[in-house]
Formats: C-alpha cells, sequence, structure tokens
C-alpha cells in the first residue's frame, strides 16, 4: 500500500519519493520521526508547491535532523532560533513554502521568546513541534513539556516544575492555527499538515512524539490499541465531537463553563446535544478547553482544533512596501543621497 | 552686515551651546552649523545628550549639549576646548566649564541664575557673582526676559514665548561670527510653515539676539572664519548613522538586491535602524526582532533566502549575536553586522564612546571563527565603509563586521554627496539553474562557495551549523575534513586581502615616530599629526579601517619607522593585535578610557614627548 501511495504524482508531477533526500537516516528504529517524516513528504506529494519553493527549517535536537532528509531547500541551524530564521527566510522571500521542525525543548525551552514571537507575528509557515517530552539528543534530561514529578538524568528525584501545554502557550500568543496529532497516525499527520500549510499566517502542528529510547511510551495511555478510541477524539470543523469505540462519547458543555464527557442514549442525551466543533472562530475559549483536554480525564483533541483567517505578517509587510512605494517621493538611492537640505560647492 | 572696529582673522572656531534638554541646543547647535557650512566653512560636530530620557530640569545629568568646530582649513573633530561657550543655565555652566579655553566667552542667560536653579546645579555660590570667571570674557544676557519682551505683543502664550529663547542665543552668536541669518531664517519658515505666529516671533527673536549683541558688542573684536578650500560639489551634512543605514542601502542598490535589516533597538545603534525603516520606498525590509538573538536570526534566514541581510547593534548586542555569527560563517551566508561601539562593559556607559570591541568582533565566537572585520572613521565615510561591509560580504560569502563607535554615529560632518554611478558593481555568486551546484564547491579565487537561492529550480540543497564535507556539503565527522575545513575558513579571509585597498601613510615614509590608529579615533589623530608636522616635527599618521584581515602592506610600513605608537579608546586590543602579526616590532600604545574621545591636546603631548624620547 505504502508504495502506491508514494509514487502518485502530485499535480507538479512529484511524488513523495521526490522529496526524499539520499542522506542516510541517523534517528533510531522505532523513533516517531521516522512516521512525521513519512507524513510530510506524503503532504507534499498532495499540495501544489514546487519542491523548489520549500524551505525546511530546523533548529537542533533530535528532530532538527528532519530537513537532511528531505530533498528540499533546507537549513539546519542553532539551538532554539528557527522561528527566528524561518521568519527572517519568509520575509525575504514570501513566495517559499516555509516549514519549520522543531522539538519540544527547541522551541518552547531556549527557543520560547522566538516561538512566541513568531506566532504572534503571525508569519506565514507551518511550525511542527514534535513533542516528546524529553530531551533526545543529548540523552535524556526534562524538558518544559516533561510531567510534573518526572524522573530524567537531571531530576533523579522527579522535576519540581510544571510543564507547558503547547498549545495554551500558542494560543496565549494569539495563534490563529493549531492541529495536533500522533507520530503513529500517518493519514492524520498528511492532513493536518496539508491544514496547516493552506492556512494563511503560523500554523503550528503539534505531534505527540515517541522517543522509544528516553521516554519511550510517553504517550502510551492515549496511543494504545487497548485505550485508544477512548481516549482520542478526532475533531473536524462542523462535525459533533464524538468519539468511542462505539462512537457514542461526546463533549457537551457543563454548567460550571467546563466540558463533560457523555454517553449519547445515557440520561436522555442524544446526537443532538453534542458539541459541533468550529474551528474557524475567532474567540478562542472553545480552542483553549479542547486543547486542554488530558486522559484519562478527558479524551486528548487531535486534528486541527483552530484555524481562523488572517493576514500574515509578511504579506503585510510587502503590501506595505508597496503601499509607501506608491506614494514616496524618493524613487532612487541617486534622489535620496540628495534629499533635505544640500548646498554646493563651486 | 555688522560694522565691527576690528576683526581678527581665525583658523578655526570651537562653540558650545549647552542648556537644559527642553533649551532646543541641538538645533541651536545644528542650525549655527549649517549656516557655517553654506557659508564655506568645513564643519564637525558633535552632539552630547543626556544619558536619562528624563532627567530631572535645571541638573547637571540633564544637560544636553552640541559642539561645533568650523574652520578655514579640512576641520577633523568637533574640537577639544571651546572658543565660545553657550550655557542657557547655571547645570550648564557648571559640566561645561572644563570645556572652555583659558579667555574663551561664555554666554550665559542671566535670567536662569536663580537661587533654585543655583541649587539644583549644586552651586554653593552665584559663579556670576564671583570672579571665579574673571579670566573669561563672560557676557551676561537676560535672555528670558529679553525674549519675552520682545514677544509680548507676538499673541504667543507664555510657554511659546520661552520656546524660542534659544534663537536668541542663536541671534548673539551669529553676529559674533558674522555670520547671515538668511538659512536660518528660512528654516524657520519651513519648519513651523502652519504657524505664521511662531514663524514671526522666532524670526524676530533671532534678529533681536543679534542686534542684542551688537549693541553691547559683545566681543571687544569679531572673530572671521574664512571660508575653507572645499573640493567642489554638492554637500549635505550627515551623521554617521544615518550615512551607515546608507551606505547599507547603497550595497544592495548596486548588487541588486533587496535589503532586510532584523535588528533589536540599542543605544547608540539604534538610529541606523530607524533611518532603515523610513526607506520602505526604496524597498528596505526592516524587522524588528524579540531579541538581538533573533535580530541576526532573522538577518540570516533573509540571507539564506537571497537578500542582502544585514543587522545592526551595540558591544552587549554583538555579544548575544555571537552564537548566530558561528552559523553564519559555518554556513558561509553573507551578512553585516553593524556594532555602534559604546562604553562597557554590561550595560557600561551607553551614550559615550569607546573602542573597545575589537578584539571581540575579531575573536569573540565559539570555535575558530574568523570573519573580516572593518571600521570606519568619521561621520560621513561610515557610508563609504558600510558598502564596503557589504561588498565584501556578498563577493566573499562571508559575514563581516562593522565598528563604528557613539561618537562618529553621532557626530556630523559636511558630506560631498557621491553619485550611485560612481560606486562599483557588487557582483555575488548567485547559482544559475542549470548549472552543476554542490552547497561547498569552490571554484573562484576567493575560495567563496555558491549562492543557491532557494527557489532556484534544482538547485535544492541543505546547509547547517554541523561541520560540512568539502563540495557536496553532507554532514562530516571525518578528522582531516574539519582540518580542510577550518584552513578553508581561515583562507577565506586571508584572501579578503586581495580586494581591499592598500595603506597610505599622511606624512613622510621616514619619519621619527608613526602615529597608528583605527576606526573613530581618525580625526584627533589626524588633527594631532598635522599641527606637530607644520610646526616641524618629523611625525606620520597611518590609520587603519581594514582590521581582519589587514591590508597587504601593513608590515612594509612599520618596517620604514623606529618609534610607533598606536592610540586607541580601549586598553590596548589593536596593539596586542598587532604584536601577535608582526613579532619583533616594538609597539609604544595610548590608551584611554573615559567614555570620551581623545583630545589634540593629550596627543600632541604624548607624541611630543615620544619625538623627544631618546
Ligand atoms: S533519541 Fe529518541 S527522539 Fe532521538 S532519535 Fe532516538 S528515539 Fe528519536
Amino acid at each position: 500500500m505504502a508504495d502506491t501511495l508514494l509514487n502518485k504524482p502530485n499535480v507538479k508531477g512529484l511524488s513523495a519519493k521526490d522529496f526524499r533526500s539520499d542522506q542516510e537516516n541517523r534517528w533510531c528504529p522505532g523513533c516517531g520521526d521516522h512516521g512525521i517524516l513519512n507524513s510530510v513528504q506524503r503532504a507534499m506529494a498532495e499540495m501544489d508547491h514546487k519542491r523548489e519553493d520549500y524551505a525546511v527549517i530546523s533548529g537542533i535536537g533530535c528532530s532538527s535532523r528532519f530537513p537532511y532528509y528531505m530533498n528540499t531547500y533546507g537549513f539546519h541551524t542553532i539551538h532554539g532560533r528557527a522561528a527566528a530564521i524561518a521568519s527572517g527566510v519568509k520575509c525575504a522571500n514570501p513566495n517559499l513554502e516555509v516549514l519549520q521542525i522543531s522539538g519540544d525543548g527547541d522551541a518552547l525551552a531556549i527557543g520560547g521568546n522566538h516561538f512566541i514571537h513568531a506566532v504572534r507575528r503571525n508569519i506565514d509557515m507551518t511550525i511542527m513541534l514534535f513533542n516528546n517530552e524529553i530531551y533526545g539528543l543529548t540523552k535524556g534530561q526534562y524538558s518544559p513539556t516533561s510531567r510534573y514529578g518526572m524522573v530524567t538524568k537531571t531530576s533523579p528525584y522527579g522535576t519540581i516544575e510544571e510543564p507547558f501545554n503547547p498549545a495554551q502557550l500558542a494560543l496565549g500568543a494569539q495563534s490563529k492555527f493549531y492541529a495536533r496529532s500522533i507520530d503513529t497516525n500517518i493519514n492524520l499527520t498528511k492532513e493536518v499538515v496539508k491544514s496547516a500549510s493552506a492556512h494563511k499566517g503560523t500554523s503550528i502542528v503539534e505531534i505527540l512524539q515517541n522517543c522509544v529510547i528516553y521516554n519511550d511510551g510517553a504517550h502510551a495511555l492515549i496511543t494504545d490499541k487497548a485505550n485508544k478510541d477512548e481516549y482520542q477524539l478526532v475533531i473536524e470543523h462542523g462535525k459533533p465531537m464524538i468519539f468511542g469505540k462505539d462512537k457514542n462519547k461526546g463533549l457537551i458543555m457543563g454548567g460550571n463553563g467546563k466540558l463533560v464527557v457523555v454517553t449519547i442514549g445515557e440520561h436522555g442525551i442524544t446526537e443532538q446535544d453534542v458539541l459541533v466543533h468550529d474551528a474557524h472562530t475567532e474567540d478562542s475559549h472553545m480552542h483553549w478547553l479542547l486543547s486542554s483536554m488530558m486522559a484519562p480525564e478527558y479524551p486528548v483533541a487531535l486534528g486541527v482544533i483552530r484555524d481562523v483567517d488572517s493576514t500574515s505578517y509578511d504579506e503585510k509587510m510587502a503590501q506595505q512596501i508597496e503601499d509607501i512605494k506608491a506614494i514616496s517621493t524618493i524613487k532612487s538611492m541617486d534622489e535620496l543621497l540628495n534629499s533635505g537640505d544640500t548646498w554646493v560647492v563651486d | 552686515m555688522s560694522q565691527k572696529t576690528k576683526i581678527i582673522e581665525r583658523e578655526d572656531v570651537v562653540i558650545r551651546f549647552s542648556g537644559d534638554s527642553g533649551d532646543g541646543m541641538q538645533l541651536t547647535g545644528t542650525q549655527f552649523s549649517d549656516t557655517s557650512a553654506l557659508f564655506g566653512n568645513d564643519v564637525a560636530t558633535f552632539p552630547d545628550y543626556p544619558a536619562e530620557i528624563r532627567a530631572p530640569q535645571g541638573t547637571v545629568g540633564g544637560v544636553s549639549g552640541f559642539q561645533l568646530h568650523f574652520g578655514h582649513q579640512e576641520v577633523f573633530t568637533p574640537g577639544d576646548y571651546a572658543d565660545v561657550l553657550v550655557a542657557m543655565n547655571p547645570a550648564a555652566l557648571k559640566s561645561n566649564l572644563k570645556w572652555v579655553k583659558p579667555s574663551g566667552t561664555i554666554i550665559v542667560n542671566e535670567d536662569s541664575f536663580t537661587e533654585k536653579n543655583l541649587e539644583k546645579a549644586g552651586y554653593d555660590s552665584d559663579p556670576l557673582l564671583e570672579d571665579k570667571l574673571a579670566d573669561y570674557n563672560l557676557i551676561k544676557a537676560k535672555v528670558t526676559s529679553l525674549t519675552r519682551e520682545c514677544l509680548k505683543d507676538s499673541g504667543l502664550d507664555q510657554k511659546s514665548i520661552l520656546r524660542s529663547k534659544n534663537m536668541f542665543t542663536l541671534g548673539m552668536v551669529y553676529w559674533m561670527f558674522d555670520r547671515p541669518l538668511k538659512h536660518s531664517e528660512e528654516f524657520i519658515e519651513k519648519k513651523f510653515k502652519k504657524h505664521p505666529l511662531v514663524v514671526d516671533a522666532n524670526k524676530k527673536v533671532l534678529k533681536a539676539g543679534f542686534n542684542f549683541a551688537k549693541t553691547i558688542e559683545a566681543l571687544p573684536y569679531n572673530y572671521s572664519v574664512a571660508p575653507a578650500n572645499i573640493r567642489k560639489g554638492r554637500y549635505r551634512n550627515i551623521t554617521g548613522n544615518k550615512a551607515t543605514a546608507w551606505g547599507l542601502m547603497a550595497a544592495a542598490d548596486k548588487a541588486k538586491l533587496e535589503l532586510f535589516c532584523g535588528s533589536y533597538p540599542i543605544t547608540p545603534a539604534t538610529d541606523i535602524f530607524q533611518e532603515l525603516a523610513i526607506h520602505k520606498g526604496l524597498g528596505v525590509k526592516t524587522f524588528q526582532a524579540e531579541d538581538e538573538i533573533a535580530g541576526i536570526c532573522t538577518a540570516i534566514g533573509a540571507s539564506f533566502a537571497g537578500d542582502f541581510a544585514v543587522t545592526t547593534t551595540s558591544g552587549p548586542g554583538l555579544a548575544l549575536k555571537t552564537e548566530a555569527a558561528g552559523l553564519a560563517v559555518m554556513t558561509e551566508l553573507p551578512l553585516v553586522i553593524v556594532n555602534v561601539q559604546r562604553g562597557g562593559p554590561s550595560t557600561g556607559l551607553p551614550t559615550k564612546t569607546e573602542q573597545a570591541d575589537l578584539l571581540q568582533a575579531i575573536h569573540g565566537r565559539s570555535g575558530e571563527c574568523p570573519m573580516p572585520v572593518i571600521a570606519a572613521s568619521t561621520p560621513s565615510d561610515c557610508f563609504h565603509f558600510a558598502f564596503e561591509a557589504g561588498r565584501i560580504a556578498l563577493e566573499h560569502m562571508t559575514p563581516v563586521i562593522l565598528l563604528t563607535d557613539g561618537f562618529i554615529a553621532n557626530g556630523t560632518e559636511p558630506w560631498r554627496i557621491p553619485s550611485m554611478s560612481d560606486l562599483p558593481e557588487i557582483i555575488p555568486p548567485i547559482a544559475k539553474e542549470g548549472e552543476d551546484f554542490l552547497p561547498y564547491a569552490r571554484e573562484d579565487d576567493r575560495l567563496s562557495r555558491r549562492w543557491a537561492i532557494p527557489g532556484t529550480k534544482g538547485l535544492e540543497h541543505r546547509i547547517g551549523g554541523l561541520e560540512k564535507m568539502d563540495g557536496d556539503g553532507t554532514v562530516s565527522y571525518v578528522p582531516e575534513n574539519h582540518q580542510l575545513m577550518s584552513d578553508i575558513r581561515k583562507k577565506r579571509v586571508e584572501l579578503v586581502a586581495n580586494n581591499i585597498p592598500e595603506l597610505k601613510v599622511k606624512g613622510n615614509d621616514e619619519a621619527d615616530v608613526l602615529v597608528v590608529g583605527w576606526g573613530g579615533t581618525y580625526g584627533h589623530l589626524m588633527t594631532a599629526v598635522r599641527e606637530l608636522q607644520k610646526e616641524g616635527k618629523s611625525i606620520s599618521l597611518v590609520h587603519f579601517n581594514y582590521i581582519f584581515p589587514l591590508p597587504k602592506n601593513t608590515g612594509e610600513i612599520f618596517g620604514h619607522y623606529k618609534k610607533i605608537i598606536v592610540c586607541e579608546l580601549n586598553n590596548g586590543q589593536f596593539v596586542e593585535y598587532l604584536r601577535g602579526s608582526f613579532y619583533g616590532i616594538k609597539f609604544e600604545q595610548l590608551n584611554k578610557l573615559m567614555g570620551l574621545p581623545f583630545t589634540v591636546v593629550e596627543l600632541k603631548e604624548r607624541f611630543n614627548q615620544l619625538l623627544e624620547d631618546k
């Protein structure tokens, strides 16, 4: 199956294979990153950008090796700065399709400042946040998304700091697009990457990624076959938020302003009572509630949680330059040099 | 215009206007300097702002000054000591008296010498009533009341009336130096176009000041400074920061690239960024980043994507940018990093000048991480060296550090406006669709790699901070390859020496003493050396703008002199660097760390000493 999918060319005649570079892949066998790479290459094969128009920018960390495996323009930069570098790339050439790859340490610890400001500015690019809740490349220290109390090499007695929920951070920074997927769900990741790419502005795609070496099973509660249906809620704009093995669970708004999981058919609840997902609403309140849901109390929301129309920074930057060019009286460097008070010595 | 009994011809004159931040001294000084420039004098100016934006009124900390130097000959500095000091309040007098020449003229606004103001300035008693100022030509003018009197029927409110008192002093000084009022009158008409009452008031006060000086014969004689013999052409006044911004824009223009500036505000570099932000009409992209690191990183991203990218900062900001600067070295992307040096370390003296970031610029990165360093030496040549930084960065595919400093950044001087057609074309090695491309293949004599810009079909490639294999650019940990790539990075900077001019000595090739300087000390060193040469002393100057690599004839020049003295506003960074590069040559050194430029007086004293030493 995989091969037929890989070989289906897109409008530009490119298939997923055409996005593979000849570099030897150095991720650990079984690492979630392999699946994400696969998803991204498939997404690209289904999108209509030319290969030379992709710029894949990463920071430092296991996930940040990503550009080397892509047969596109790529830049493996320095720790934490990918968002700033990607911002510069996009502003210099808004025609490029910019994809930023970062891990939870790269984007939220050392690069936290660049992350929130890229989101706030709303630069048209997709930030893929590989969230494995650990530092992998430096061999197993806790990250800003590691669960409270987690024992790692730098927290041998358990961490004493609360983790970030990346979605809350992003929404606080006025994010207009937030999606979430899981490394093993190739198809969902592919779909959200496509939606993210189509969105104008900064799109964040958080991928719950498994680090088989240093944090194996971090997301097991929701990914294990046994629980999967109960703890994953794949949402879609305009569709009721229903989940469960028997498709009989749903979300309603409780009287205390909290979401409540209900069973359709019990206590007089019908499908009509279940909340319908509105990804396009400007008001981020519901998106906050959805993205904050954690198992086992709730299912974890996957798919496009927020997708609000916006104008990107780079568009506005280009537009402002055009507007000022149109009214500016100084049209050339020579005119600038000779502008204002000057005098002639003869 | 005036009928003075005695006119004294002067080679040059230094005037210092000082007052409270709100007294309009910057404007007054600028007006006088523009008028003098139009008259045909050579001029150099330097503003001296208080470090605190809202320092308390009337205190020494809140004094704002503007010094200008105009001459019949070439003028290289704003001058050490003033012939005339204008002090609008006691604090201004207190903080500036030490900068007045013995028997110089001091004009004070007598009205402001109230008990309260004296106390604010920290005077125990009124200096005007004692003989403390007996050695000066003290002119007490009731500037406030005279202005008020002059405008009592103007229809303006008290606040606006008081605001025009700076024009009174300007008028006085114009009379003293036999200057026409025309330029300032036109300036007033233009500036207050929408407020005819204000135009009339300011012009009236200007003339009143002029007439007042004439009536009281403010000077027993009148100075006159004849026009300088200046090269023909069209001129303008320009600050170093503006010239830097324009030089960067000119480089982008000549390279046919768009200019991108990613920066974070920092004193005293912010003006460059602000100036660039104005010129969206010429296509300049400015990006106010969230911090210094993002400033350089957005620029590196823009460079990767094919813009001529720059970032502007001052010392502490450069420190924050160092890791990213290393990435630019590793990826061999063109980039200009402007460092307007200020007093350090840490927050240090943000509004003062120093040259103490030299070794940071040359060496301050992790690993063996060489990049070219050049330095501008006067306000107007910031244009040329910003252009040069761009030319070297783009033609050699390398980050370049341009050093200026707070002194030349804020100073102004007249500048003969170049024509864009006189500037060389800049030709970056941009890879074209269809060519054989390897990310780290090097073809030309500069050992630069080719710039394959995203969007170019068929040249997709990956670069990054990890060591790359020579040629194909894949990640490589091969020991021999790291040696090779390190050697290449070193060689690439050395090869820049083939693309920069050789040094020229000012003065005799075989003089007894060679003065060596670099960057923003040029004006003071040149003035001191020239004055000594006129006195018949055997002394020459060689001044460096290209720091790393050094011009090719540097060693040969040093070989001609027995006594060499390296002067710089730090503890001896350039001299250390020269000692490391030219083993066996003896270098004397002169250093200063006061946040101030050298004075010509102290330079001459030291040089004379060296000339006399056996
Ligand atoms: S250490 Fe973990 S995150 Fe890194 S490559 Fe291995 S499995 Fe993947």
